[in-house]
Order: C-alpha cells, then sequence, then structure tokens
C-alpha cells in the first residue's frame, strides 16, 4: 500500500491521489443510484440530494462498506471495487477517512484513543499514534479534551473528534455523511466555517454528502445534484445556483452566493459590486443569500436595505408558488417574487430594476 | 388489586423455602461444620468445576454468539435451536447423551480412548463438560443477545479506520457487549455451580474427583440433614455473594 504516509512529513505528497468513481449502487430490489465522477487531490465534491436519494449508500460504496452492483472505483493507480473484474479492496485496506452522520466515537475509549485508533489499526507505535493523535486534537481546537469520554461532549466537539479521527490516518480519500446534520443551528454555522478550513488544509480528494444545499455550497468546489437515482445537475455550486436547470434544483439550490473580500461589514465581490452584511468579517469570504430575500423595485427604494442597486430582467420561470426572476447586474441575482408582484412590475427581459437585499438577510463565510 | 394478591403469593413461594433454610440451618454447630472433611473438599471442587466450565463455555461460546449475530450463515435458524436444546432438555438426558457420546464406547469415546487413552466420564473433567453442557446455551443466549443490540456500523467505523475483522471484534464489539458477557457470565457460573442430574450421570458421585456441593447436598440429606442444610447454606451465600458483587460492577450500569 503506498498511500499510508509516513509519520508527519510526508503529508503533501503522500494521499494527493485523485479518484474516479462509477458509481451504480444498490440497496434492495428497487432502489438505485448512478453517478459518475472525477475528483482531483485537494478538491471536495458534494453529493446534494433529498434524505432516501442514496447518497450515503454512494458514500458507503466508496468507503468499501457496500460492494458495488456495476462501475469502477479507481484512487490513484489503485482499483477498489470493479464488480466486471472481480476486483474488491476491504474497507481496512483503503486509505479512506470517513466522518459519519452521527459520528459513530467508541464510547469506551477517551477521545485520545479514538482518534489514535486508526494509526493504531495500522501498526503505528502506541506514543508515536498518542502524540500523533495529539497534534490532530489541537488542529480541531480539543487539545485539552483528550481524556474525556465521547458521551461527555457536546455535538460540536463530537465532530471535531470525528473528523480529527478520519484524518489522523492521513487517508487519500475523506467522505464525509451529512457532516453537519447532527449539530443545532448555532453551532452549525460554526462548525461549517471550521470544517471548510480544515478542507482548506487536506490535500485529499472529499466527497460529502448532504441534504442541505448551503452545507454544500460552502464546503464543496463541486457539485452533483441527486434526484432520482440520478444525476440532475453537475458544476460548480455558483454555476448552479444561476443557471439550475430542474425546478428542483431550482428549489433546492435557490441561494445567491458570492466570493468576495470583506473589510468589516463591506464586502468587494469578485465579479464587481460591493454588498453590506450584518456579520463583520476580514479577507476572503462567500456571501450568500436566498431569492426570498430580494425585493425588486421600479425605481430607487429608500429606507431600511442597505443593499440597492440597479438590474436588467434576464429571465423569469415560473415555479409552483413563485416566481423565479433572473437578473442581470453588478452582481447578478435570482429574486423569487409572488405573481403579484410580476403584475406590478414590468418583468419583462431586458427591462430595468432596482434589487434590494437587507443586510440582515446575509450570511458570511469564510472563503 | 386483583394481581396483588397472587403477586403477594408467587413471591412468598420464592422467599419461603430460602427463609427455612435460614431458620433450620443448625447455627449452633455450624462452624465444625464448615471444617469438616469433605465439605471443603466439595466447595472447592464444586468452584474449580464451575469456573473451569465457565471459562470453556466463554472461549466457545462468545464466537458461537457472535456467529449467530453478525454473520448470514445459512440455517441459523437451526444452529440457534440446536444451540437452545440443552437449556430445555432435562440434564439427565443431557447426562445420557453425553455419556453416549463422550463415554469410553461412545461415538466419539472410543476415538478418544484408542487415540490419546482419554476417558472423560467418572473424572473432574467429566464434571466441567457436564456442567458446560447445561450451562453455554445460558452464555450464548445472553452475548447473542447484546450482540444484536450493539450497532453494528461501530465496526463498520474500526473498518475504515483500518482495523482488521479480529482486532474490530476484540477493540470495538468485546467492549460494547461487555455488559451482556458478564450477565452470561454470571448466569452460566452459577448454572454450572448448581448443576446436578447431567453431573451425576455422566462424572458419577466420587468424593473428591467428582462430587460437587449440590451431589453432596443430596448425598447428606439421606444421612445427616443437618450437614444438608448447612452445604445449601454455602452454595446459596456463594451465589448471592457473586450475584451483588457482579450486579453492582456490571450489570447495574445497564439497568
Amino acid at each position: 500500500m503506498t498511500s499510508t504516509a509516513p509519520a508527519g512529513a510526508g503529508i503533501r505528497q503522500g494521499n494527493a491521489m485523485s479518484l474516479h468513481a462509477d458509481l451504480d449502487v444498490r440497496r434492495g430490489a428497487r432502489f438505485r443510484l448512478r453517478t459518475r465522477f472525477d475528483l482531483e487531490p485537494g478538491r471536495t465534491l458534494a453529493l446534494l440530494g433529498p434524505n432516501g436519494a442514496g447518497k450515503s449508500t454512494a458514500l458507503r460504496a466508496l468507503a468499501g462498506l457496500q460492494p458495488l452492483a456495476a462501475g469502477r472505483i479507481r484512487l490513484g493507480d489503485r482499483v477498489l471495487d470493479a464488480p466486471e473484474d472481480r476486483t474488491f479492496v476491504r474497507p481496512e485496506h483503503r486509505s479512506v477517512g470517513v466522518v459519519f452522520q452521527d459520528y459513530l466515537l467508541f464510547g469506551h475509549l477517551s477521545v485520545l484513543d479514538n482518534v489514535a485508533f486508526g494509526l493504531r489499526a495500522r501498526g503505528v507505535p502506541r506514543r508515536t499514534a498518542q502524540r500523533r493523535a495529539r497534534d490532530w486534537l489541537r488542529r480541531v481546537g480539543l487539545a485539552d479534551h483528550d481524556r474525556r469520554r465521547p458521551r461527555s461532549l457536546s455535538g460540536g466537539q463530537a465532530q471535531r473528534v470525528a473528523l480529527a479521527r478520519a484524518l489522523a490516518t492521513e487517508p487519500a480519500l475523506l467522505l464525509l455523511d451529512e457532516p453537519l446534520a447532527a449539530l443545532d443551528a448555532g453551532t452549525r454555522v460554526h462548525i461549517r466555517s471550521e470544517l471548510r478550513r480544515h478542507l482548506g488544509d487536506y490535500p485529499g480528494a472529499c466527497v460529502l454528502v448532504t441534504h442541505d444545499p448551503l452545507d454544500a455550497m460552502v464546503l464543496a468546489d463541486e457539485l452533483l445534484v441527486v434526484e432520482n437515482g440520478e444525476v440532475v445537475q453537475q458544476g460548480r455550486p455558483a454555476d448552479i445556483a444561476r443557471h439550475p436547470r430542474t425546478d428542483y434544483v431550482a428549489t433546492l439550490v435557490g441561494l445567491n452566493v458570492y466570493r468576495g473580500r470583506a473589510e468589516g461589514t463591506l464586502v468587494d465581490l469578485v465579479g464587481g459590486g460591493t454588498l453590506t452584511t450584518a456579520e463583520p468579517a476580514h479577507g476572503e469570504v462567500f456571501v450568500a443569500f436566498p431569492p426570498t430575500a430580494v425585493s425588486l423595485h421600479a425605481g430607487r427604494p429608500d429606507g431600511s436595505p442597505r443593499n440597492t442597486w440597479p438590474v436588467t430582467v434576464a429571465g423569469v420561470e415560473q415555479h409552483a408558488h413563485t416566481v423565479r426572476v433572473r437578473l442581470a447586474g453588478t452582481p447578478d441575482v435570482l429574486a423569487d417574487v409572488t405573481p403579484a408582484a410580476v403584475a406590478e412590475l414590468d418583468l419583462t427581459e431586458g427591462n430595468a430594476l432596482w434589487a434590494a437585499v437587507k443586510a440582515t438577510e446575509t450570511h458570511t463565510y469564510p472563503a | 388489586m386483583v394481581l396483588a394478591a397472587p403477586a403477594v403469593l408467587g413471591l412468598a413461594f420464592l422467599v419461603l423455602p430460602l427463609v427455612g433454610l435460614l431458620v433450620r440451618a443448625p447455627w449452633a454447630t455450624l462452624p465444625q461444620r464448615l471444617v469438616a472433611p469433605g465439605v471443603g473438599q466439595a466447595l472447592r471442587l464444586s468452584l474449580v468445576c464451575a469456573t473451569s466450565a465457565t471459562a470453556i463455555s466463554l472461549l466457545l461460546g462468545v464466537p458461537l454468539a457472535w456467529l449467530l449475530a453478525r454473520t448470514a450463515l445459512p440455517g441459523r435458524r437451526v444452529v440457534r435451536a440446536l444451540v437452545t436444546v440443552p437449556l430445555v432438555l432435562p440434564p439427565v438426558v443431557g447426562g445420557v447423551a453425553l455419556l453416549l457420546a463422550f463415554g469410553r464406547r461412545g461415538v466419539i469415546g472410543q476415538y478418544l480412548d484408542a487415540a490419546f487413552g482419554v476417558s472423560l466420564p467418572f473424572t473432574t473433567a467429566g464434571v466441567v463438560v457436564a456442567e458446560a453442557f447445561v450451562a453455554m446455551p445460558f452464555l450464548v443466549i445472553a452475548v447473542e443477545g447484546a450482540l444484536r443490540g450493539a450497532d453494528p456500523r461501530y465496526e463498520e467505523a474500526a473498518a475504515t479506520l483500518g482495523a482488521s475483522r479480529w482486532l474490530t471484534f476484540r477493540r470495538v464489539t468485546l467492549p460494547a457487549v461487555a455488559p451482556g458477557i458478564a450477565a452470561g457470565t454470571v448466569l452460566c457460573w452459577a448454572r454450572a455451580l448448581g448443576e446436578f442430574g447431567a453431573t451425576i450421570t455422566f462424572a458419577g458421585n466420587f468424593p473428591g474427583t467428582t462430587q460437587t456441593m449440590p451431589l453432596a447436598v443430596y448425598l447428606a440429606l439421606e444421612t445427616d440433614p443437618d450437614s444438608a442444610a448447612v452445604l445449601s447454606l454455602m452454595l446459596l451465600t456463594v451465589s448471592v455473594v457473586i450475584l451483588v458483587s457482579l450486579r453492582e460492577r456490571w450489570i447495574g450500569a445497564s439497568a
């Protein structure tokens, strides 16, 4: 096995392997998911879809916890699963780290022993394993919790221990199954940006599964949207948000997401334009807000909205109860308005309007 | 209220015989009787045999429980049914069956005798075999139940961390079912300690080699009822002490 990096030093080189996945997974007689993707090391791909869409099954196949029905999984030069060639590498022989939805920390082991478990299982001597586990606990900010039992941790802390445990073996492929689903809303915002930072440092390929579009937008470089066992759209999160190809995708990823540089509550966007946000930040950030937060006006609005800018109508799509308007401007923006508003405003293509977004409706995340 | 009377009656029914034992025990001559020759011998033999039988049951029963709970063994229902047979079988019948299998002319015994000169019946080893035969199902059933209750996804998590199946079993599965194993061990040990029918049938009743406490009690009852009461009192004490101490340490945690 070439994937296990030597202690400490080889992290950067050791697990820089690309993933080739051609997945055909089945659960029971009726359920089936087919998807294909290639993922370069250092990149994060999100499988986004409703609960029960088979995303977790795909993840289990990548981890080796369930064999493929058909297809092929290759990590670097090594074929991990190929039913046609009767190749199947058992999970313990794959260089894969998994963060499970409910973490599955071993309750009878201390936090330190949990993180050291993978290293010990791979034959690293106890003291070396514990030293490296301590390093990882420090990196996730839990250095002083090493003797605690998992049961005594908060949800956010348990999530960080699970991440440290998965990363400690320096796997070539990191798999995250709904990594934030078990957290309450307040913790979630914090852990999400923290997880983003760790994924940025992680040199291997990462596949994450989520039903939350915001998690996918913030954490992933590439997005696969899964619907009824098929991938319905694939691409960069911001592109998918701007150009949804099905109603489902539109409602699912109905978010305006911008990258920019923050100075306090003012964010200069990469594509031009400036937004005022509620949460002060510094440096590279993402600013996100839902299309429902955007109001449209015939003339320049006065009063509370801090962000107003001129736009022109680029397209109008009818959804179930709302109308989604694509607007060109600096920046481009998606707006959901009521059918009544459509009648009031003249929403024909090329018509000039003003868009307004309250600062308090925006969310800012470190990029 | 309709249920209260039979409940109280049931409790009395369970407790009164023990009260009778305590009341009629020859407390005055108890110290002398305890150090009488034969008593210590029978007690020691009982403890050694019950503990050995429990050790064997653990060694063979835990893997058997794992097989039943965690693998897609074909004919698993049949195997489970076979495991439970000694549980419902009259122990005397078990003893006869053991004789026919492991006796000097038994199905397996004849080869054991011819090849190794080993003969199990009427030896201390025979006592251990008889006790293990009767007591092991208690352990298997308890451990299998615990394994079924334990989330197998923890084992998957261990596999993704690089742990072999054996390491996963030792470091993840066993600790997770430890309370179940403890409970099963207590049940198994208590059953082995009290075993009478299979033992006397398969191993006989020779003081010093095969005469365990229950056998000694039975024999004493015919010649010296006071001795029988003392021996019974000792068995009762040993059982209660073990049960209480284990309960507080392991079983209590899950209750």
